[in-house]
């Protein structure tokens, strides 16, 4: 069963009122990535340096003279988030040695879209993880390049149809699957990676801070669900990434110190054409294109429930 | 007080980088420049040097890391060369765009293909747009100096811009030269510790990089621009301070054996040695050669080119690298536009030499002077650059 | 008369925005074509309509009650959607 159904006592006090991400920025009605920052930030705190990548969130937060945010932020590029994070984060660890930087502990967050993160940023990440430094990447995923106007990229799921992946006579939309990449951060054996959706908000809070207090490289990978790219209607944003969760589309699972545990399990998931029918991406798909993504969904789900299980073993 | 020794130049660089106190360095191995960031690896291993050395896995990463570490507050630098260089491209425009004090070490090599990993200036000429100041240094002295000097001519409050200091790929490199090694304290008496203007703080949030709307970017680019024509003044102010200090002296464009000379060459890097001896034969002969040298290639130094030349006949600009289709070389190009608008300018005349490594010899400058001698005699014009020793 | 636009001196270097959270001035209430409205009857004050808002745009009244910061609602709904009381609904906008 989903969290908060688990939880009716729903506690806001628990939470920061502070809004970190400040309301008045750019981002479309529903927008599933400000909402995942929103949140993030909220458990991340004011003593946290922000390194984004160019895309819709760099775009909706920083308007010169408007800014979004109330922590430190630096854009640089698109492809270097991690880079960029690595040099705040080796400066501000010298800078402490010798005495010219607070000495409080500051949490240092690269933020990046799917394709920041997947493609044209994959190297700068893999650099970063493999050199161990202390920070948390964060890939607030809404599974195409919306900023440039919903093109196709490696986080695009089967069978979804962009701009440059269009569903057509010949074609069913995006034909490969969609990149995993919370299993290639882990295969850096990391410390701490997650997949999180901010339809989940205490899941997606204690997996920040659990990021945030692991010392060495964290990875959250954040399901932001996008009513402009997927079509759906705006009020629906938290309504998709909990069914994304509840049919087994996108698990909710932790990796700790290489140990992978799921978060939320079903036990019975919902049919994933319960995902889809509320996405005009998925709009043209037919009965045999749904079966396969149930069986995709299906066979990657049941994979992951064993990878828990014999994982758990190894703790007995 | 200093010491004086002998040392290979790109060792020299490293110890000039670990005397200014570095804070971040971040680098990737390519050739010539790798025994400059083998050195400082070495010396923050061995404690001689604290600091953070980030061996990123590419140089687009490395130059990345530096305007992360130099906007959160910490004296930066790296070294490159050619592909590395290219790579970096995108990142040279946004670290000058972002103001950020970072200093690189170039050593000079050709951009492939073919793959050539011996020495010519089309690396650093492809970036000649990109808002850094930009020196050149001919001798390994240099090179120490200049590496020192950068720091604090990027982290002027009145510059607040990144610095290149240009070495020739294996040519200075690599070779071992005599020079002078300031002491610690001299070092710090010059370069204080970095004051960041920007800077990443949580106690006073700012936003660096945001998106400038039409509305805005041309006011900041005329801002930045500003900053790297004034920063001339600040750079001869700084030179003045270093040689009351060490006795060196640094010129924007350097001058030899120019009085009441008819012809000159000009040429930026280590091949003025050559030159040099070139014109000392040349005037053994009677032949009234003088030799300019480019040392601060951006900002231009208009005027002191101008002054350079003034009263010659001829200027033979010799450049290390082609721009293909175009006027020849980058520096002759830029000569002849800043003659352009003289009522009295002398003839100028361009050359190719020493690309992909191909020595230039006191033979080469030879020709260099008898060809311009013999264009001016035709009443200038001809071609607009010749390439020296390329067989037909 | 148009207004005179800040000339190059006067952009801070680099264009940094040392104003924290500055958007807060921009009205993105006008953007929304419904609002939300909360019938407090039903309304457990359970905040989990602040913690889901994109933007940020609901707040903790004195009493206990979240209120709509109508300058920043998007008018998104996906509070009214998401409480689990239906205590909240999307009328029309009037402009």
């Amino acid at each position: 069963m989903p969290q908060e159904k688990q939880h009716p006592g729903f506690i806001p006090r628990l939470i920061s009122p502070r809004e970190l991400f400040a309301e008045g920025n750019r981002g479309c009605q529903g927008c599933g990535e400000a909402l995942a920052i929103r949140q993030i930030l909220k458990a991340a705190g004011p003593d946290t340096i922000v390194c984004s990548a160019t895309g819709c969130v760099e775009i909706i937060s920083s308007p010169y003279p408007e800014t979004a945010w109330r922590v430190p932020w630096i854009h640089v590029a698109f492809e270097n988030a991690a880079a960029v994070a690595s040099g705040v984060e080796a400066a501000i660890k010298i800078l402490k040695k010798r005495g010219r930087y607070h000495d409080r502990k500051i949490n240092i967050i690269a933020l990046a879209g799917d394709g920041g993160t997947a493609d044209i940023g994959l190297q700068a990440l893999s650099g970063a993880f493999e050199r161990r430094h202390d920070f948390t990447y964060i890939c607030t995923d809404n599974e195409a390049y919306m900023n440039t106007g919903i093109q196709r990229s490696s986080a695009t799921p089967y069978g979804a149809s962009t701009t440059t992946s269009p569903a057509g006579k010949e074609s069913i939309g995006q034909t490969t699957p969609k990149k995993d990449m919370p299993m290639i951060a882990a295969a850096h054996d990391i410390p701490y990676v997650a997949t999180c959706c901010p339809s989940y908000p205490m899941d997606l809070l204690a997996k920040a801070a659990k990021a945030f207090n692991t010392e060495g490289p964290s990875y959250l990978h954040v399901l932001s669900p996008c009513p402009t790219g997927w079509r759906h209607e705006s009020h629906l944003t938290v309504e998709i990434g909990r069914l994304a969760v509840e049919t087994g589309v996108f698990p909710l699972y932790e990796i700790i110190e290489g140990r992978l545990k799921m978060n939320v399990v079903m036990e019975k998931r919902k049919p994933v054409k319960e995902y889809l029918k509320h996405q005009g991406r998925f709009r043209h798909l037919g009965p045999d294109e749904i079966e396969e993504i149930q069986r995709i969904v299906d066979e990657k789900y049941v994979r992951l429930l064993r990878r828990a299980e014999f994982d758990r073993s190894l703790e007995r | 007080m200093g010491i004086r020794t002998g040392m290979e130049v790109s060792i020299a660089i490293s110890e000039a980088v670990k005397l200014s106190r570095a804070e971040v360095i971040a680098a990737y191995p390519i050739t010539p420049q790798t025994h400059i960031v083998e050195e400082l690896a070495r010396m923050v291993a061995d404690g001689e040097l604290d600091a953070k050395f980030i061996m990123v896995e590419s140089e687009h990463s490395a130059m990345s890391a530096c305007i992360g570490a130099a906007a959160a507050g910490a004296r930066s630098f790296t070294a490159t060369a050619a592909q590395g260089l290219a790579l970096m491209h995108e990142m040279l425009y946004i670290a000058s765009g972002l103001r950020l004090p970072v200093v690189m070490a170039v050593a000079n090599r050709a951009m492939s293909a073919p793959l050539s990993i011996w020495g010519d200036h089309s690396d650093i000429m492809a970036e000649r747009d990109s808002g850094w100041i930009q020196l050149f240094a001919e001798t390994g002295q240099d090179a120490f100096d200049l590496t020192i000097q950068a720091f604090r001519i990027a982290e002027d409050e009145r510059v607040s811009l990144p610095v290149v200091v240009n070495i020739d790929g294996f040519t200075l490199s690599h070779v071992i030269e005599p020079l002078e090694i300031e002491s610690q304290e001299d070092v710090d008496r010059f370069l204080p510790p970095f004051k960041p203007v920007i800077q990443l703080d949580p106690d006073k949030p700012i936003s660096i990089g945001p998106v400038g709307f039409p509305e805005i970017y041309t006011e900041i680019k005329k801002q930045q621009n500003v900053a790297l024509v004034e920063s001339y003044k600040v750079i001869r102010e700084i030179w003045n301070e270093f040689r009351d200090m060490f006795g060196r002296e640094y010129h924007p464009v350097e001058s030899y054996r120019t009085e009441d000379a008819e012809i000159l060459i000009h040429i930026a890097g280590s091949t003025a040695g050559t030159a040099r001896i070139a014109v000392d034969m040349l005037r053994e002969k009677g032949e009234k050669v003088g030799l300019i040298r480019t040392r601060l290639w951006r900002p231009y130094p208009f005027e002191d080119m101008k002054k350079a030349v003034a009263g010659v006949k001829a200027v033979a600009a010799v450049d290390r690298c082609l721009s293909f289709g175009g006027q020849g070389g980058p520096m002759c190009s830029e000569l002849k536009s800043a003659m352009y608008n003289l009522e009295e300018k002398p003839f100028i005349a361009g050359f190719i030499a020493g690309l992909g490594g191909r020595d230039i010899t006191i033979e080469d400058f030879f020709t260099i002077v008898k060809e311009t001698k013999k264009m001016l005699e035709e009443g200038g014009g001809g071609e607009e650059y010749r390439m020296i020793g390329v067989r037909e | 008369m148009t207004e005179k636009k800040p000339g190059w001196k006067e952009y801070p270097l680099a264009a940094v925005i040392s104003k924290p959270g500055s958007c807060t001035y921009h009205n993105t209430g006008d953007w929304k074509t419904m609002r939300p409205v909360r019938d407090d009857s039903k309304c457990d004050k359970c905040g989990f309509c602040w913690i889901i808002c994109p933007d940020a745009a609901l707040f903790m009244g004195e009493d206990g009650y979240y209120e709509v910061d109508l300058y920043h609602c998007k008018g998104c709904g996906i509070c009214a959607h998401e409480c689990k009381k239906s205590a909240i609904r999307m009328i029309p906008e009037e402009h």
